[in-house]
Parts: C-alpha cells; structure tokens; sequence
C-alpha cells in the first residue's frame, strides 16, 4: 500500500515535467496511478469483505517507535474507491476542463495527483501519527489547490481561510492523538479497536479529536472555510471538497468510531454538531444563487448527516453513515462536474442567468437528474439506501429522527433548487448559449451517477460492504434494500420528499422571510473577527517585545540568565574540591594576555580597538586549548575568531569609528548587570565543569574510536560518526541562519532602500495632489 | 580617479593593471596593494588544498570538515581582502545559497544512505583497498557527511563575503554616487 502511494508521488514529480509540454497527457498520465489502485483494491475485495484486511508495517525509525502502518479494511476499501475511482475520473476530466497549456493546469496536474497519494495514505493508515502525516499534508495540497496562482485576493484569503481553520483542527486532533496513543499504549488503530482505552484521557482525546475531524468535514462551527474555498477550479473543488478531502473528517471518525464505542464525550458532540450542520448547511443552500455555493453548503449538510451517523457507534447507524459516505462521494462528484461543465460551456453558474439549459443539452440534463435522485433520497438508488438506513438507526430517538427528516426535506428541496437553476426555462430570462459538451466531460461525470443507480438497484453489494464495516460495532439485522414495506421509516421518507417539494414551491416567499430574519451569528465574520484580533494582538506583543534596541535584547537575554541558571548556581553552589592554580605553566602568561586583553577593550574608545582586543581574547583561549592539548578545538577557535574578525571589520566599515558617548544615564545599571553576567559565567565554567555526577561519556567515545568510528581523532569521530546527529542539526541552524542574515542585509541594500523610498514619496505625492484636488 | 590620469599618474603608476583575480572587478589603483594580491594569488590554491588536506585527514588527525571548510572559506577571505567584490554572479558559478544546500543535501542524504544497506540513520562504514601508487587506503564513509559539513561552511563564508563584505561595499559606492550627483 505504501508502494501505490509512492508510486503516485513519484509520477506527480514527473509530471511537472510532462505538464509543460502538454497539459492534457498530463492529465491522463496522473489518472493512471489512481486507477491502478481502484483496481488493485477491487482485486483484494473478496478476502477483506469477508474479514481478512490486508495488513502492511514498514517501520522506518525503530529506535523511537515511528512506522509507517497500513491496513486495508472494508472502511479502507469503501475509502479508496471514492478516493482513487473519483480521483481518476476526476483527473480525466481535468485533460478537458482546463484550457490546454495554462498555468493553473500546470499546477494542478501534479498537485492533484499529489493530493490523491496523500488521500490513500489517509484512508488506508492504520497508525495515528500515519494519520496525521498525510492528513496535514492533504491540508498543504488544498492550500496550493485552492490558492492557484494567487492572483486574485479572494483565492488568498479563501486558501488562507482553508489553511488555518483545517490546520489548527489538525494541531488539535494530534494532540488528541498523543493522549489517545500515551493511555492506550499504542498507536496502531488495529490495536486500539481490538483493546478500546478507558478512563478520563479518553474522553479528552474523543473531543480532541473531534475538533479535528468538525474542521476537516466542515461542521459548525468551522463551516465556512468549505463555501469560500469553491473560488477553486470546479474539478478540484469536486474531488477535494466533495469525493476526498471534506470525507477526511467523517472518516476519521468512522475510523475511531469503534473505539470510542459508549463515551459520551465522543457521540453526543457528533451527533449535536452533525445535525446542527445538517439543518443550517441545508437551509444556506436552499437560497444560493451561485450553484457551486449552493453544493458547497449541500455538502456541509451532508457531510453533518453522515457525521451523525458515524459518530453514533450502533452497528445500524454505521451501516448507515458507510453508505451515505459512498452515495454522496457519488452524487455530489457527479453534480460538481455538472456545475462544472455548466459553467465551462455557459459561461455562468449563476441560477438568475441560467435558462434553457434542460433543452439545449439534454444528455447533462439526464446525469444531472440521475445524481440528484440519489442526493434527494428517491429510490432506487444509493442515496435512498443510506437514507433509509439512517431513518431506521435513530427510530427511538425521535428528535434525532425528527432532525433528521427535516435535514432531508432541505436536501429535496435544494436539490430541486439545483435542477431548477441550473436546467428550467425560467420565464423572462433570455435562453442562455451553451457549447456542446463533449464525451470528454461528460463520460467521466456521467460515472459515478450510474454508479450511485448501479448501486442502488444491486443493493447486495452496498450492503456487504457497509454490513463487514459494521459489524465492529456488533450483530445486525438490519440489511440495505429497496422494500422494507409500508412502516414509519417509509412515512419519513414520504415525508420527506412531500415537504422538500413544498419547500421548493414556496421558495421565493421563503427567500423574502428570510431577509427579514434577525442574523445574531455568522460564522464568516467570526472568523474574520478572531483572525483580526489574533492579528491585532500578534502586533502589539511584537511591538512590546521587538522594539528594536540592541541594548535591550542584550540586557533581556542576560537578565534571563541571571535569573534562572545563575540564582540555580547561587542555592546550590559548592566549592569544588580539587581546584588548583595551573596544569601546566604556559597557561599563566596565556591567562595574562586575556585578561590584559578584555581591559583593554572594555578602556577602548574605539570600536576597531575593541575588536581588535576581542580578537585576541579569542586567540588566547585558543592558546590555551593547545597548552591543555586540544589541537581540533583550538584550530577551531583559531579558525572561527579570525573569520568572526574579518566579518567585524567588514561591518565596521558602516559603523562610526568611535562609541558613542553621548548618553549616560543608564550608565550605571549596564555596568553592574554586564559584571554580574560576567562573574556569573566566570563561576559557571568554574564549577559547572566539578559538578559531574556520573561518569563522562568521553572515556566511551575514546575507547570505540578506532573500532567503531575507524577514526584516531576522537573529537572528529564524535563529530561525524558518535553524534553525527548533531552535526547535521548543526549545520542545519547554521544555514538557516547564514541564510536569514543574507536576506536581512540584502534586503536593506542601499538601492534597495532608495527604490522603496522613492516608491513611499511618489505615493505620497500622489496622496497630497489628491487632497489639493478634493 | 583611474590610475592613468596624468595628473594622478605618479601615485598609480606601479599600481597593477591586468585583471587579476577571478571577479573582473577592477578597484582604482590606490585601494590596491601588489604585496597581497601577489600573496593572494600564491596562497589562495594553497589554502584551498590545505584545506582539502584538513577534510580528509580529520578522522585520524586535527582537521575534519568543519576546519577545512573555515580554511577554505578564509582562502575567499584572503581574495576577497585583496582583489574585493566577491559576488559577482556571472564569474562565480555556484551562488552561496546553491553551495549551502548542496552541502546540506549532501549531509542529509548521506546520512540516509546507510538505511539502504540495511543500517541505522548515520552508520559509518570502513572500506579498506589497495591502490597502485597510494598503498593501503581506509575510507571511512563518515567523510561523505564531512564533505557536506565542508561545502555548507564554504558557502557559509562566501555568504558573509557577499553580503557584508562587497555588499556593504557596493552599498558604500551606491551612497557615495548618490551623494556626488
């Protein structure tokens, strides 16, 4: 398993390449790999409906317990077919939906077959951290997916919008995922189902999680980053936020369903939120114009129905929310693509424009009503399956199933919304002109629409699948099928139906209600809200905190240290036992030469001086590592104050050749506090280096150098063999660093500085003509 | 104020004229002095196989690929003191940046590397061989992550060199002409 997710990986880097020559075979090229995984999971579907997953460990870092854990598991296999089966098409149906050769195909060709391996790996994980690997990494593909070029200001913001929401749900969910793993002892989901945790960390990781998965699935309270992200390309926004990524959350929590079975903490939230993001999504799409917004909010609906039913953790409820996962990923792919293909050959997808539609292009007209039958619940198809499932799982909790049926009446009637706008003749509206679609885009679309119908008319293998997924949960006798016969479960539906249609009916008398209706809460402006306040806050501690003195970074940094090393030194301090005057006589006159030396720069009027001084400060410890028989350290030493010389005088160049002397009225305290850090140290490296407690690692190091390491210099061996660790984290910071200041004095170049100065006076003159002129 | 300017001429006129050193940047005649750029020019591929030296024989004496890399990357100081502007991107190939990652690229796969011979992250290896010439010669895998060490701190230096070496004095030039106009 880990082998198809790399493979994909591996051809989204070729297909950089590919993608600029020819976008199209791009395309095609990307829809290959998803493919061959639906296949090869179709292949394996016999052994796992009947119970044996396929199970797959590649530990890659033993030593702290980090491995890379897959399982293929009825929910994995319903998983991947939405996964790769919709990634495919919707991949093929890319090669004809982006204008050939354009940027945004370029970008989105490898990322979206990026987005797909990130995708599998999710679905097919079956260890936390594995989890939480390749779901923040579907949160970076839908960043880049959904920004695009980032031109226009609304795809920033919506990505950006995406990005924290979906990321800081992530954050959330791992810590959750560290309490869950830290009680239970293990990581592996398998393990965790088979043995399910108890005590309090478990119901604070169930909400933990939660959050999480209500971020990624879009439930209320973090809905809205789903709407705003539809600025993306209609198939991406098919593929991530209604076949894959949105599915992210739910699956999660059908994942850890089993789990949690019975805390309180986990299936009370899912159900409250799920249907409270059910009836609100519901009721926003019933008045959108824009029919792609109008999907977004049928999709938080549904993904809140299916959350409700996945979070309850009764065998019939799960049986349930398994096939809703895979009508929906079915249906709304489907009626994306449609908008998709509206909007591509008509020019608009705004229901007030739209006209005609049904006449001019009879074949989209017909997929289009194919999904929709599926997404209003009609039989025979999946989506009328999953709804009667759902009915029957919460008969005894009226309010739920009262919930429930009113969230269907909304979907009945923004699905008659969605077929009104897009196809009707609308009286007064002049036909609109549409392109003739090609097989292109409408084979792929037409797919998973027949599929949902396929689906629903052979039930037996829906039912297998969401039966084996089920039965974590225990025995159920429950079966998917068309005919129940005449019982509460069909009135429901009935009811449903009934007054979705009467919704639709008065649709325009509900729109006028409901613009004189009170709007206390808008998710939209809180989250601008918080962003703004978070902001605002950002900038006041920097400006407390960065306020651009040297002096007072210095002074704040060794006030630190005297606080906390230095009173640690002062309680505890010992005298150590075998102090003595020299090792070795040459260390006098060295010792002599330093100290001569730090005088001198502290009495130095001039900073090359004082340089200078420090200079040979560093020359002198230099000396003393040779005298104490370090011949590495003190080339080092060497080596590093002359560099560090140079660079000083380099900048001195910029620097006026004397200190300042003007101000002298905090004089006093630098002084004492520069003595006091100074002594501090001085005592420090006195009995720091007596306080050892056990004995030093380095007689191992110098034992194993030479059979170990193959090395006779030890220092060296530590450094590239023994803590070869280090030094990589070394080097790293060095050349982040190295890096940093770069930029920082690049950045403030004179032309540079000349140009942005220019730039804010010509602006400024600009300001001043205007007010001249108001 | 170039050397050939008759008026000038008395103070220049044992001032080298050739292009010298590799940046293609000719400083008037009076920054420069013949002494170091002649010792520039001697020391400089001496320095850098000092350094060289210091890479390689770091696992059995002083040196190692942190000391070669600072000797290296003062061999630039030296050329950069005497002939100056350092940066000039068209004569010098590999930009500081690009040398700090290959040297981190370097370090980082080479750390990787020993997993795929069924080792742990950072294992060394020792090959012991016979060459024509050479005698017995040990490598020590280790010096591969060492090499990586020696470049990311030659592009260290050169870094600095750009920046607050002919950075701070292109700066300085700009701030004169601009003051001149």
């Amino acid at each position: 398993m880990l082998a198809f997710v790399v493979v994909h990986l591996l051809v989204a880097l070729a297909l950089v390449f590919v993608a600029r020559r020819n976008t199209r075979a791009a395309f095609l090229v990307a829809a290959v790999p998803p493919a061959a995984a639906l296949g090869w999971v179709l292949a394996k579907s016999g052994p796992v409906l009947s119970g044996q997953a396929v199970d797959e460990v590649v530990e890659w870092a033993p030593a702290i317990g980090l491995e890379l854990a897959f399982r293929l598991d009825a929910l994995g296999l319903l998983m991947t077919v939405l996964v790769a089966g919709i990634g495919a098409l919707v991949l093929v149906y890319s090669a004809w939906y982006f204008h050939a050769g354009s940027g945004d195909a370029r970008r989105s060709a490898p990322l979206l077959l990026t987005f797909a391996a990130a995708m599998l790996g999710l679905v097919l994980a079956d260890d936390l951290i594995t989890v939480y690997v390749f779901w923040e990494l579907t949160t970076i593909c839908s960043f880049l997916l959904v920004g695009q070029a980032g031109v226009s200001r609304e795809s920033r913001r919506s990505a950006m919008q995406a990005l924290m929401i979906t990321s800081l749900g992530g954050l959330v969910m791992l810590l959750g995922f560290v309490v869950l793993g830290d009680t239970a002892g293990t990581f592996r989901i398998s393990e965790l189902v088979a043995h399910p945790p108890a005590g309090p960390q478990v119901a604070v990781a169930a909400v933990l999680i939660l959050v999480g998965a209500f971020t990624k699935s879009a439930q209320i309270p973090f809905h809205n980053w789903l709407p705003a992200a539809m600025v993306a390309p209609t198939p991406i926004s098919a593929y991530l936020h209604a076949a894959s990524m949105v599915k992210a959350g739910v699956f999660l929590v059908a994942r850890l369903a089993p789990v949690f079975v019975g805390v309180v903490q986990w299936w009370l939230p899912a159900v409250l939120f799920g249907l409270a993001t059910m009836l609100v999504g519901g009721w926003r799409a019933m008045f959108e114009t824009d029919l792609k917004k109008l999907l977004a909010y049928g999709t938080v609906s549904q993904l809140g129905f299916i959350m409700v039913l996945v979070g309850a953790g009764t065998p019939t409820a799960a049986m349930a929310g398994a096939t809703m996962l895979l009508a929906h990923g079915m249906f709304k792919a489907t009626l994306f693509l449609v908008v998709g293909i509206v909007d591509h050959n008509a020019g608009t997808r705004d229901v007030r424009e739209l006209s005609g539609l049904g006449r001019a292009v009879p074949s989209l007209n017909a997929v289009a009503w194919l999904a929709a039958v599926s997404m209003a619940g009609l039989p025979p198809t999946l989506g009328f399956l999953g709804k009667e499932a759902a009915f029957t799982a919460y008969l005894r909790h009226e309010w739920v199933l009262a919930g429930l049926v009113v969230g269907s009446m909304l979907t009945v009637a923004y699905t008659a919304r969605l077929l009104w706008g897009a196809f009707s003749t609308k009286p007064g509206v002049t036909p609109t002109e549409v392109k003739p679609v090609g097989p292109g885009l409408l084979l792929p679309t037409a797919v998973p629409a027949v599929v949902g119908l396929v689906l629903g008319v052979v039930y037996g293998v829906p039912d297998h699948l969401a039966a084996a997924y089920a039965s974590q949960f225990g025995p159920t006798t429950y079966h998917l099928a068309l005919w129940h016969g005449v019982n509460v479960v069909l009135v429901c539906t009935a009811l449903a139906l009934a007054g979705g249609a009467l919704l639709h009916a008065v649709r325009f008398r509900l729109a006028a209600f409901r613009r004189d209706l009170p709007r206390p809460l808008d998710a939209q402006r809180g989250y601008e809200r918080v962003m703004g306040l978070l902001e605002r806050v950002a900038v006041g501690v920097t400006g407390r905190l960065q306020v651009g003195s040297l002096p007072t970074y210095v002074a704040i940094i060794l006030l630190t240290v005297l606080a906390v090393p230095g009173s640690a030194l002062l309680l505890n301090a010992g005298v150590p036992e075998d102090l003595r005057f020299v090792d070795n006589l040459l260390q006098v006159p060295l010792a002599i030469v330093v100290v001569v030396a730090a005088v001198a720069a502290l009495r130095s009027h001039r900073r090359l001086t004082a340089i200078l001084m420090v200079g040979v400060v560093g020359y002198g410890i230099g000396g003393l590592f040779i005298v104490d028989g370090g011949p590495d350290l003190a080339l080092a030493q060497f080596l590093v104050e002359t560099l560090t010389l140079v660079a000083f005088v380099f900048v001195l160049r910029r620097l006026p050749a004397h200190f300042s002397t003007g101000e002298t009225t905090l004089r006093l305290p630098k002084m004492l506090l520069a003595a006091a850090a100074g002594t501090f140290i001085a005592f420090a490296a006195l009995i720091f280096s007596s306080a050892r407690q056990v004995p030093p690692v380095s007689h191992s190091y110098l034992a194993r150098a030479e059979e170990g390491a193959g090395a006779t210099n030890v220092v060296n061996s530590i450094i590239v063999d023994f803590r070869a660790f280090d030094t990589v984290g070394e080097i790293s910071v060095l050349a982040v660093a190295a890096t940093g200041v770069a930029s920082l004095i690049l950045a403030s170049r004179f032309e540079r500085r000349k140009r942005s100065s220019r730039a804010t006076a010509v602006v400024r003159q600009e300001k001043q003509k205007e007010e001249v002129r108001d | 104020m170039s050397p050939d300017t008759k008026t000038r001429s008395w103070i220049g006129w044992d001032a080298p004229r050739e292009r010298f050193l590799l940046t293609g940047f000719l400083r008037p005649g009076q920054e420069r002095t013949v002494l170091l750029e002649l010792t520039a020019r001697i020391a400089f591929p001496t320095v850098l196989v000092l350094s060289l030296y210091l890479l390689f024989a770091g696992h059995d004496r002083a040196g190692g690929g942190f000391s070669g890399g600072l000797v290296a990357g003062q061999a630039f100081v030296l050329r950069y003191l005497a002939g100056g502007r350092l940066d000039d991107s068209s004569t010098v190939p590999l930009r500081p940046p690009v040398l700090i990652g290959i040297g981190l690229t370097i370090a980082t796969v080479a750390s990787f590397v020993p997993l795929l011979a069924g080792g742990q992250v950072l294992e060394s290896a020792i090959y012991k061989f016979t060459l024509p010439l050479l005698g017995q010669i040990k490598l020590v895998t280790s010096v591969v992550l060492d090499t990586g060490v020696y470049l990311l701190i030659v592009g260290v230096v050169l870094d600095l060199l750009r920046t607050l070496g002919s950075g701070i004095e292109a700066d300085v030039d700009a701030a004169a002409r601009e003051q001149a106009r």
